[in-house]
């Protein structure tokens, strides 16, 4: 889960970490207002969860409150990556006199988080690492044993940085290591990291991406930071539709019907679990068929939480028919998901031979699960007819 | 033979009273496998189909002797305790069902059974089957169904989808194709055992010719057997598919798995299918391309060495 820019130098600033003067502005008068407590030339960055928003003109410079004021819509209205701001961060326009990158992560194949510095920082780290490997050290740490500040000397020292700046540099490196576990982060990153001219060290811009699944353990950060607890922070934020498969997920402990994402086409598709989702909507799209959503239903989900998914897809605008699909099943009960989909279609005042164009769900209680198929008289088949082709059959019915 | 699981590894079930653990016993049990005991905190004097449980592993040891194995279904936030305590009870080989546990604590329970010698297989993952011999997690569900798709023969399985496992077995099963081991190694981002770091294993059993792997976008899991392949003139043939192609149109948002988020152009399915190849490994488009590639392979497989 991505944090704004202005969470993440929240975040830091409870840590001590050097920030500069800002303030967040959500009016143009607010902006107005930021820049005069500021009194000096200001920099202002539209809060989005996306990169490159300089180049989308989403951050501006201005010299007085006036013109701070007049560049708060235009820097509101720019698109970065699809998305526009939620606000705009008023900040005192600092003296730079080098840049540094600075980020903290996982490497899965250590299995060990990982910090990476470098002297080279505000352009694109891929390209330093590709250009100038030798200005890009990783120095992992352990996750287990306790760490100290050593490792973050060593990770500055790396890249050939010594006197006073190895040592102020390696308190703001220690620190960032200690936020990235102790609030189960994924991401950790300042770029840049600037050292100022009189020879200071100050974030300039940070960012911050939270493991999903550690939320509940980091509420109150959340609460303080004023995160909604339905806010997923994607790519793209979620359509009603998706925060409606949400809904129907939490409503029963029994199962999952997860990961509902919307998309335009008119074939529902109730297919599962993580890896069938993925070959499946694959599959569909190989033959030419048009997806009207995807998601993941597996772990045994009861006879209503396949029927509230079925009736969610049914009544989205546009659908036609839905495929019913799964790889060969473990611990889902074949039965039970018949059973669900053929009543979602029937409270959804269709009949389920129509719109059902395939099932194909193979495993478990398979034979229990045909039989409540054939009474509605649904196409259905077993593993026989592999995933790609029952996707075939499913799309050869969209006429 | 087969890795990690034969018909005589003993284990105990964490968890044992749970739900699932409940299933995951009987269908192991019926399976042929030997579950020496369970675990739950302050059910202790009860069993499960049979097995007796436990309050501490000290006091399965302490009643049964030495345990190989364990197989921990928890929930995510005791799902690390359980971990170090089968871990500092000299337990090696630890499979964890559970899913949805935040990264820090599946690098914390790695670190340590590293630290230990031991090995975990998952988390997020439905387990090990040496098929005929015994299964160690959910991996094919009920025993009829497992006894189904899964049988004995040359192709061991390496799979981050634990459905997928089962697809490729059953689709190998029909081709007349059997598996020495099957392992649902998980879809975390970040996991106890990687394909290069089962490909070891693999190489040194008599038993397995072939490999076949289920992969999708995100992580450098690909890239690290691609490398292992080629550093170590693996005898093994290996097929894989990729799943997931979709996802390189649309970076950034999260489908599948905890892991099968792209982040970076290294880790998108394209990029990945280009990193195999050129390992020498194929790629399928399809399942069922899979056993045909296979017997290609294997027919074409290059002599044992030391033969």
């Amino acid at each position: 889960m991505r944090f704004y820019e202005y969470e993440s130098k929240a975040l830091f600033r409870r840590h001590k970490m050097p920030l500069g003067q800002g303030e967040l502005a959500s009016s143009a008068e607010e902006a107005k207002a930021a820049a005069a407590a500021i009194d000096g030339p200001v920099v202002m960055k539209s809060q989005v969860l996306s990169g490159g928003r300089m180049k989308a003109g989403a951050v501006k410079f201005a010299d007085t409150p006036d013109e701070a004021a007049g560049l708060f819509a235009p820097i509101m209205a720019a698109e970065v990556s699809g998305q526009t701001g939620r606000s705009v961060l008023v900040e005192e326009k600092s003296p730079v006199a080098q840049e540094y990158f600075l980020s903290v992560t996982w490497d899965g194949r250590a299995k060990q988080p990982v910090v990476l510095f470098s002297d080279m920082g505000g352009i694109d780290i891929e390209e330093v690492a590709e250009t100038h490997p030798e200005h890009l050290s990783r120095t992992h740490f352990s996750s287990i044993l306790p760490i100290s500040p050593r490792i973050a000397k060593e990770a500055v020292s790396a890249v050939g940085v010594s006197g006073s700046d190895l040592n102020r540099l390696t308190p703001i490196v220690f620190e960032l290591m200690k936020i990235f576990l102790e609030y189960d982060l994924t991401l950790a990153e300042i770029n840049p990291l600037a050292k100022l001219e009189d020879g200071r060290f100050i974030v300039l811009d940070g960012h911050v991406d939270m493991e999903a699944e550690a939320r509940g353990r980091h509420k109150a950060l959340l609460a303080e930071l004023g995160v909604q607890e339905e806010e997923t922070r994607q790519a793209r934020p979620p359509t009603e539709f998706e925060i409606q498969g949400r809904q129907v997920n939490e409503a029963d402990h029994r199962g999952v019907a997860g990961n509902v994402v919307e998309f335009d086409g008119n074939l529902g598709l109730v297919i599962g679990a993580g890896g069938g989702s993925l070959t499946l909507f694959d599959a569909v799209r190989k033959h030419g068929g048009k997806p009207a959503n995807y998601c993941e239903i597996g772990g045994n989900p009861s006879v209503n939480k396949a029927c509230e998914l079925t009736k969610l897809i049914l009544a989205k605008p546009g659908v036609e028919k839905i495929a019913v699909m799964m790889n060969v099943v473990s611990n889902t009960r074949v039965d039970i998901v018949a059973r669900g989909v053929v009543k979602g279609c029937i409270e959804s005042g269709k009949d389920p031979k129509d719109v059902i164009a395939i099932f194909r769900i193979p495993g478990a209680w398979e034979e229990e699960g045909f039989k409540i198929l054939e009474k509605h008289g649904v196409e259905y088949c077993d593993r026989s007819v592999s995933m790609y082709e029952a996707a075939g059959r499913a799309v050869a019915k969209m006429g | 033979m087969s890795i990690l699981l034969t018909k005589d590894t003993n284990f105990i079930i964490q968890g044992i009273t749970g739900r699932e653990a409940v299933n995951l016993t009987r269908e192991n049990l019926d399976y042929g496998s030997t579950i020496v005991g369970g675990v739950t905190p302050g059910r202790a004097g009860r069993d499960v189909y049979g097995v007796p449980v436990y309050d501490c592993v000290r006091d399965v040891v302490k009643n049964h002797g030495a345990v190989e194995g364990s197989i921990i279904s928890v929930p995510p936030g005791f799902t690390k305790d359980a971990a170090f305590e089968a871990l500092e009870n000299g337990i090696k080989l630890i499979v964890i069902v559970t899913e949805n546990i935040p990264r820090k604590d599946v690098a914390q329970m790695v670190e340590l059974a590293e630290l230990r010698g031991a090995r975990i297989i998952g988390p997020n993952c439905l387990g090990i089957i040496s098929p005929e011999e015994g299964k160690m997690g959910g991996v094919g569900g009920p025993a009829a169904n497992t006894r189904q798709a899964y049988s004995k023969g040359p192709v061991g399985i390496m799979s981050r989808s634990g459905g997928m496992t089962t697809e490729i077995a059953s689709t190998l099963t029909a081709a007349g194709l059997g598996q020495s081991t099957c392992v649902s190694i998980g879809g975390d981002a970040i996991v106890g055992t990687t394909y290069a770091e089962l490909m070891p294993l693999f190489e040194a059993d008599p038993e397995t010719k072939a490999i076949a792997i289920y992969s999708e976008p995100g992580g450098r899991m690909e890239a690290e057997l691609a490398e292992w392949i080629q550093k170590h003139d693996s005898r093994l043939p290996v097929v894989a598919f990729m799943a997931g192609r979709f996802m390189d149109e649309m970076r950034g948002m999260r489908f599948g798995h905890a892991g099968t988020i792209v982040e970076g152009k290294e880790d998108t399915a394209a990029e990945k299918i280009e990193r195999l190849r050129s390992a020498g490994i194929d790629v399928a488009e399809r399942i069922e391309e899979i056993p045909a590639l296979i017997q290609k392979r294997m027919q074409e497989r290059k002599p044992e060495r030391g033969n």
